[in-house]
C-alpha cells in the first residue's frame, strides 16, 4: 500500500475544536421551539399483571398535557425479535419498566404528575437466574413468544423462556474428547455491566400537520430509529426524519431504537411541539440495556503437547425481560465460541433467557468479553495442568492463515502471533519478578478476536458533492459519538479523492439528507462505510478525468489530479484547475460539458452466508480483528487489592487510517475493560437493580487509571479500504481475562468471575490457605 | 422558594435574572441563559460535566444552588475561547487526541485551566487529583493527563500563565 497520503497519517479530528470549545451541538443543546417534557411512570414490580392504571389525578395536574398508557399505544418494537411495546400493556416484566408518560409544560409538573398515577399490579413469580428460567416449571415471561415476529435466523423454544437456542456442530466432538490426554471442565460467571456513557439517553419528536414526523435522538442508527418507527407505526419512511446530533458515548446502549417511539402519540396530539425526554442517570442504567450475565460451563480436551483437541461450551446467557437485540449476542458468542483459536472439534449451546432482569443489551464486544473469558482462563488452566507456558499455549492453538472458526469461517487475514508476542515481549513475559515487601507478582496474557455481529445484508452507502471551488462535502449515515468517524472517513475520501483532507466537510446524518447506513455498531464503520465513501470518491474522480479530458481534448488515460488540477503527464501545458471541471464545465466555445459533480457508493457484504440452523456452520464473519492483552499486577495479600504495574494491548487494525484515534480507541477500550475487571458490576436483588448511580456503580476515574501501552499492528485486510479493518469495541475484550491471569500467576488461586475487588481476591486468598 | 433577582459577573458581563434560588447553576445556564457548553451528565455531583468556574475555582454548577453565587464571578467553557482563540489548554486537547465524544471535555477543560492557575507546573499525581472528579467513559484518561501537562509546558514557553 505505497504512496498514501492522508490515510494512516494523524489529522487533527474533524470535530475536536467544537468539542472543545463546548459549542460542539449534543441533541439538547439548543433551543428547538415550543416543548413539551415527558416523564415515565415506571413498574415498582419485577414481573406482575397491571390490573387498573388511575391516570385522573395526573391529568388534573397543573401543566399536564397528556398522559398515554399502554393500553391506548400497544404498537410493538424490535430488531431482531419483536417482543417489546413502548409501555407495557398487560403485563410488567422487569422492575422500572415504563407503564406510563406523561407530557407536560414543564419537566417539574411531568415528574409530578407521575407521581399521581397509581398502578395496580398482580405480583407474579419472578425469574431472576436464566438457568432457573430454563426449567420446565419457570414461570413464563412472555407468553406469545411462539407467535412474535422474528428474523428466522433465530430460534426460540415455543412454551419457554428460551428466545434463541444457537447451536454449533463442527467436526465430531466425541472424537476430538477421545483424543485428548486431558480434560479440563469449569463453570464461569460474567455479571451484567452498564455502559454508562456520560450523556444519557435522550430524544425529542415534533409532529406536523402535513403528517411528517421528525425525531432526534441519541440513536447509534438514524437509519434504524427510522425503519423500526415506520414499521411499529405503519408510516412511510419518506415521512419520517431522524436527526443526529453528536453523541456523548454510545458502547452500543444507544444501539438500535428504543425511547423515540415513547412520544409519537403525545407529539400527534399537539403539532408543532417538541415533545422531548431526556433519562437522568438512573433512568438511564435502569431502563436501558444492560450487558447480559452469562453463565457458562466450558470444556476442553487437549493432547500433551499442547493441542486442544475438542471444546463444548454451553453459554446460558440472562437476555433480561425482552431480547429483541440480545438473542443476535448469543448467536454471535455461538459462532464465536473457539475464541482466537483454531480447534477442530466443536460442540455449543447458546441460550438466551428471559428474565425478570434489565433488558440485555449490546455492549462494546457484543458478547466476545463474556464468552473469551472462559477460554482465556481456560487456557491458563489448560497450561497450568499440562505445565506449560501459557503463551505457548495459545501460540499452538492460535489462529493462523487458513485457520477455521467454530463457525467453519476460513480466516486469511491475520497475524495473531504478532499480537501476542508484542504485548507479551512489553511486560516482560517469562520473567518472574519476585514478591516485594509481602505483595504478590503476576502476570498474565490473553488473546481476542471479534468480527461485526450485523445481518449479511447490512449495507452503507455514501455520496461526495464536488463544490464549484473543488472542496467537497462527504455525506454519510454513520453516526459520531466519541470513535473518530468523522475524520477517519473523511481520511479515505480525501486518500480516494485526491482532495486534501481540510478541503473536505463531513457532517453528521440526518434522514433526509444524508444516504443509507445500518448501524454504527460491531467495529464495523470504518470498513463499511469507509468501503462505500471510498467507491463514492472514485466514481467523483473518474467524473473529474472524464470532464476535464472532455475540455482539455486530451485522453483520460494521460490525466492526473493533484487536489488541485488536473494535468496531463504528456503535455505539461494541458492543465484545468479543479474549480474549472467542478463548475458547470463549458468549452471556451461556451458549450456544456457537464454539470455538477457528484460521486455515489455502496456496499454490501459479499462474503456472508446465512447459518447452518442444525450446526451453525458457515460464513457470519464480515472481518476478523485480533489482538491481545498483557498485564502485570502486584496484589497486597492484607487488604486483597490488586494494583496494575503494566497493562499493555496490541490490535491487529489492518491499516490504521489514524493512528492517533486508532490508539485512542486502544486505551479506551483497554480502561473501560479494566474498570469492568477491577470494580463494575450491576447488583440486583430480585429484578430491582440497586447501583444505578456513579456513587453506587464506580467506573475508572483518572486517579485509578494505570500508564498503558499501546501496539497497532497491521496486517492488511485484502477487502477492507486502504487494508483497515473496525477496532473500536475489540480491546475491551482481553484486559478481564488478561487480569485475572495475572492474579492467578501472583496468587496461585483461580478466579471463575470478575470484578476482582478486594473483597472478592481476599476472599480467594483466605480460601486458599 | 419564592423568586429573587440574582446579579452576578458571568463570562465577564453582568447578569440579572429573577429565578428560584434554589434552582441549581446547570439548569440556569442552560436552559435560562442559552449557554449549552455545560453539560449534564448525573445532576448529583457525581460525574463532573458540569464543571464551570465559581470565582476561581471549579465546582459542579449542578450542585450548586444559583442563590450561592449573587455577587459571584462564574465562568463557563464559552468565556476560555473568547475573542475568537482557543485556549492554550484547548489547544494542547487537540493536538494531544484528549477528546473523543465530547460530553466531558468542557468539563475536563475547566478542571485543567482551575488547577493551571493555581498551580502552573503540576506534577502527575497533582493533575490527577485535579480531574479524579471528572469521570470519561471514552478516552482511558492517557491523553487528557498528557495534554494537561503540555499545556501547563505551553503556557510557561508563552509566559501567560492564567491570571
Ligand atoms: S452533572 Fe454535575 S456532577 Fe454530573
Ligand atoms: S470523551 Fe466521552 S466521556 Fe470523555
Amino acid at each position: 500500500m505505497a504512496d498514501l497520503k492522508t490515510v494512516g497519517t494523524s489529522v487533527p479530528r474533524k470535530d475536536a475544536i467544537e468539542k472543545v470549545t463546548g459549542s460542539a451541538e449534543f441533541i439538547e443543546d439548543r433551543y428547538m421551539g415550543p416543548m413539551l417534557y415527558a416523564k415515565m411512570k415506571k413498574s415498582t414490580v419485577a414481573h406482575g399483571k397491571i390490573k387498573n392504571i388511575d391516570t385522573t389525578r395526573a391529568l388534573k395536574h397543573p401543566g399536564v398535557k397528556a398522559v398515554l398508557t399502554g393500553k391506548e399505544y400497544p404498537n410493538r418494537i424490535g430488531l431482531y425479535l419483536i417482543d417489546r411495546t413502548f409501555l407495557a400493556v398487560d403485563k410488567v416484566r422487569f422492575w422500572g419498566e415504563p407503564v406510563a408518560v406523561v407530557a407536560a409544560v414543564t419537566e417539574k409538573a411531568a415528574a409530578e404528575a407521575v407521581d399521581l398515577i397509581e398502578v395496580e399490579y398482580e405480583e407474579l413469580p419472578g425469574v431472576f437466574d436464566p438457568r432457573e428460567g430454563m426449567k420446565p416449571d419457570a414461570p413464563i415471561i412472555h407468553e406469545d413468544l411462539a407467535n412474535y415476529e422474528i428474523v428466522p435466523i433465530f430460534y426460540p423454544e415455543k412454551g419457554t423462556n428460551i428466545a434463541n437456542h444457537f447451536k454449533v456442530r463442527k467436526g465430531d466432538i466425541d472424537k476430538g474428547f477421545a483424543e485428548a490426554d486431558k480434560i479440563i471442565e469449569r463453570d464461569y460467571y460474567v455479571p451484567q455491566m452498564q455502559h454508562v456513557p456520560i450523556e444519557t439517553h435522550k430524544a425529542a419528536v415534533q409532529w406536523s400537520l402535513d403528517g411528517k414526523l421528525t425525531v432526534w435522538s441519541t440513536a447509534q442508527s438514524p437509519n434504524v430509529v427510522r425503519q423500526l418507527l415506520a414499521k411499529s407505526l405503519d408510516m412511510p419512511m419518506h415521512k419520517i426524519r431522524v436527526i443526529s446530533s453528536y453523541i456523548g458515548g454510545g458502547f452500543g446502549c444507544k444501539a438500535g431504537a428504543s425511547i423515540e417511539g415513547l412520544l409519537v402519540p403525545i407529539a400527534q396530539k399537539f403539532p408543532g411541539h417538541i415533545v422531548r425526554i431526556v433519562f437522568n442517570r438512573e433512568e438511564d442504567m435502569q431502563g436501558t440495556f444492560t450487558r447480559q450475565a452469562l453463565y457458562s460451563k466450558l470444556k476442553t480436551g487437549v493432547k500433551k503437547d499442547g493441542r486442544i483437541t475438542a471444546l463444548q461450551y454451553e453459554m446460558v446467557w440472562d437476555g433480561g425481560a425482552y431480547t429483541e437485540y440480545g438473542v443476535n449476542i448469543v448467536r454471535a458468542a455461538g459462532y464465536s465460541s473457539t475464541g482466537a483459536y483454531d480447534i477442530p472439534n466443536v460442540k455449543t449451546d447458546s441460550y438466551c433467557v428471559y428474565t425478570n432482569n434489565s433488558i440485555g443489551g449490546p455492549v462494546r464486544g457484543f458478547g466476545m468479553c463474556e464468552m473469551q473469558w472462559g477460554i482465556e482462563r481456560q487456557l491458563e488452566e489448560i497450561a497450568r495442568e499440562l505445565g506449560m507456558d501459557p503463551l505457548e499455549v495459545r501460540l499452538i492453538n492460535g489462529m493462523k492463515k487458513g485457520s477455521t472458526t467454530a463457525s467453519g469461517q476460513v480466516i486469511h487475514d491475520l497475524d495473531y502471533d504478532k499480537c501476542l508476542k508484542v504485548v507479551a515481549d512489553k511486560i516482560g513475559w517469562g520473567k518472574k519478578e519476585e514478591s516485594r515487601d509481602g505483595k504478590y507478582r503476576g502476570k498474565g496474557i490473553a488473546g481476542l478476536v471479534k468480527c461485526p455481529a450485523q445481518p449479511s445484508n447490512a449495507a452503507s452507502s455514501a455520496m461526495i458533492r464536488i463544490n464549484e471551488d473543488g472542496t467537497a462535502h462527504v455525506m454519510i449515515g454513520a453516526t459520531e459519538m466519541g470513535q473518530g468517524m468523522l475524520t477517519a472517513i473523511s481520511q479515505i475520501a480525501s486518500e480516494a479523492l485526491h482532495i486534501p483532507v481540510d478541503k473536505i466537510d463531513i457532517k453528521v446524518p440526518d434522514t433526509d439528507f444524508t444516504p443509507y447506513e445500518w448501524q454504527s455498531v460491531g467495529s464495523r464503520i470504518t470498513y463499511t462505510c469507509g468501503t462505500s465513501v471510498k467507491r463514492a470518491a472514485e466514481d467523483a474522480l473518474g467524473q473529474i478525468y472524464r470532464v476535464a479530458a472532455d475540455l482539455l481534448e486530451t485522453p483520460q488515460e494521460d490525466l492526473s489530479f493533484d487536489g488541485k488540477k488536473v494535468f496531463s503527464a504528456k503535455n505539461p501545458d494541458l492543465t484545468a484547475t479543479i474549480r474549472e471541471v467542478a463548475d458547470s464545465c463549458k468549452k471556451c466555445t461556451g458549450e456544456g460539458i457537464a454539470g455538477p459533480i457528484i460521486g455515489r457508493g455502496s456496499f454490501v457484504p459479499t462474503n456472508m452466508t446465512n447459518l447452518d440452523p442444525e450446526t451453525g456452520q458457515g460464513n457470519p464473519g464480515l472481518f476478523y480483528c485480533f489482538g491481545a492483552t498483557g498485564v502485570e499486577v502486584e496484589v497486597d495479600p492484607e487488604t486483597g487489592v490488586v494494583k496494575i504495574l503494566q497493562l499493555a494491548c496490541s490490535i491487529d487494525a489492518g491499516k490504521a487510517v489514524n493512528p492517533q484515534l486508532c490508539t485512542a480507541q486502544l486505551h479506551g477500550g483497554t480502561i473501560m475493560g479494566l474498570s469492568t475487571a477491577l470494580y463494575e458490576e450491576v447488583r440486583f436483588d430480585k429484578g430491582i437493580m440497586l447501583n444505578r448511580n456513579f456513587t453506587d456503580y464506580k467506573i475508572a476515574t483518572i486517579d485509578n487509571t494505570p500508564h498503558m501501552d499501546s501496539f497497532i499492528v497491521e496486517t492488511p485486510e485484502t477487502n477492507g479500504p486502504y487494508g483497515a479493518r473496525g477496532i473500536g469495541e475489540q480491546p475491551m475484550i482481553g484486559v478481564a481475562p488478561a487480569i485475572a491471569n495475572a492474579v492467578s500467576d501472583a496468587l496461585g488461586v483461580d478466579f471463575n468471575t470478575f470484578p476482582l475487588t478486594p473483597e472478592r481476591v481476599w476472599q480467594a486468598i483466605k480460601n486458599k490457605k | 422558594m419564592k423568586k429573587q433577582v440574582i446579579i452576578f459577573q458571568l463570562n465577564d458581563e453582568p447578569v440579572e435574572i429573577y429565578v428560584d434560588p434554589a434552582e441549581s447553576l446547570l439548569t440556569v445556564l442552560r436552559d435560562r441563559l442559552g449557554l449549552y457548553g455545560t453539560k449534564a451528565g448525573c445532576s448529583k455531583g457525581e460525574c463532573g460535566a458540569c464543571t464551570v468556574l465559581l470565582d476561581d475555582r471549579a465546582v459542579n454548577s449542578c450542585l450548586v444552588p444559583v442563590g450561592k453565587v449573587q455577587g459571584c464571578k462564574v465562568e463557563t467553557i464559552e468565556n476560555l475561547s473568547r475573542g475568537g482563540k482557543v485556549h492554550p489548554i484547548q489547544e494542547e486537547f487537540v493536538d494531544k487526541g484528549a477528546v473523543q465524544c465530547g460530553f466531558c471535555t468542557p468539563g475536563m477543560v475547566l478542571s485543567a485551566y482551575a488547577l493551571l492557575k493555581e498551580n502552573p507546573q503540576p506534577a502527575r499525581d497533582q493533575i490527577k487529583m485535579a480531574i479524579s472528579g471528572n469521570l470519561c467513559r471514552c478516552s482511558g484518561y492517557k491523553q487528557i493527563e498528557e495534554a494537561i501537562l503540555s499545556a501547563a509546558k505551553k503556557l510557561a514557553r508563552q509566559g501567560n500563565s492564567i491570571t
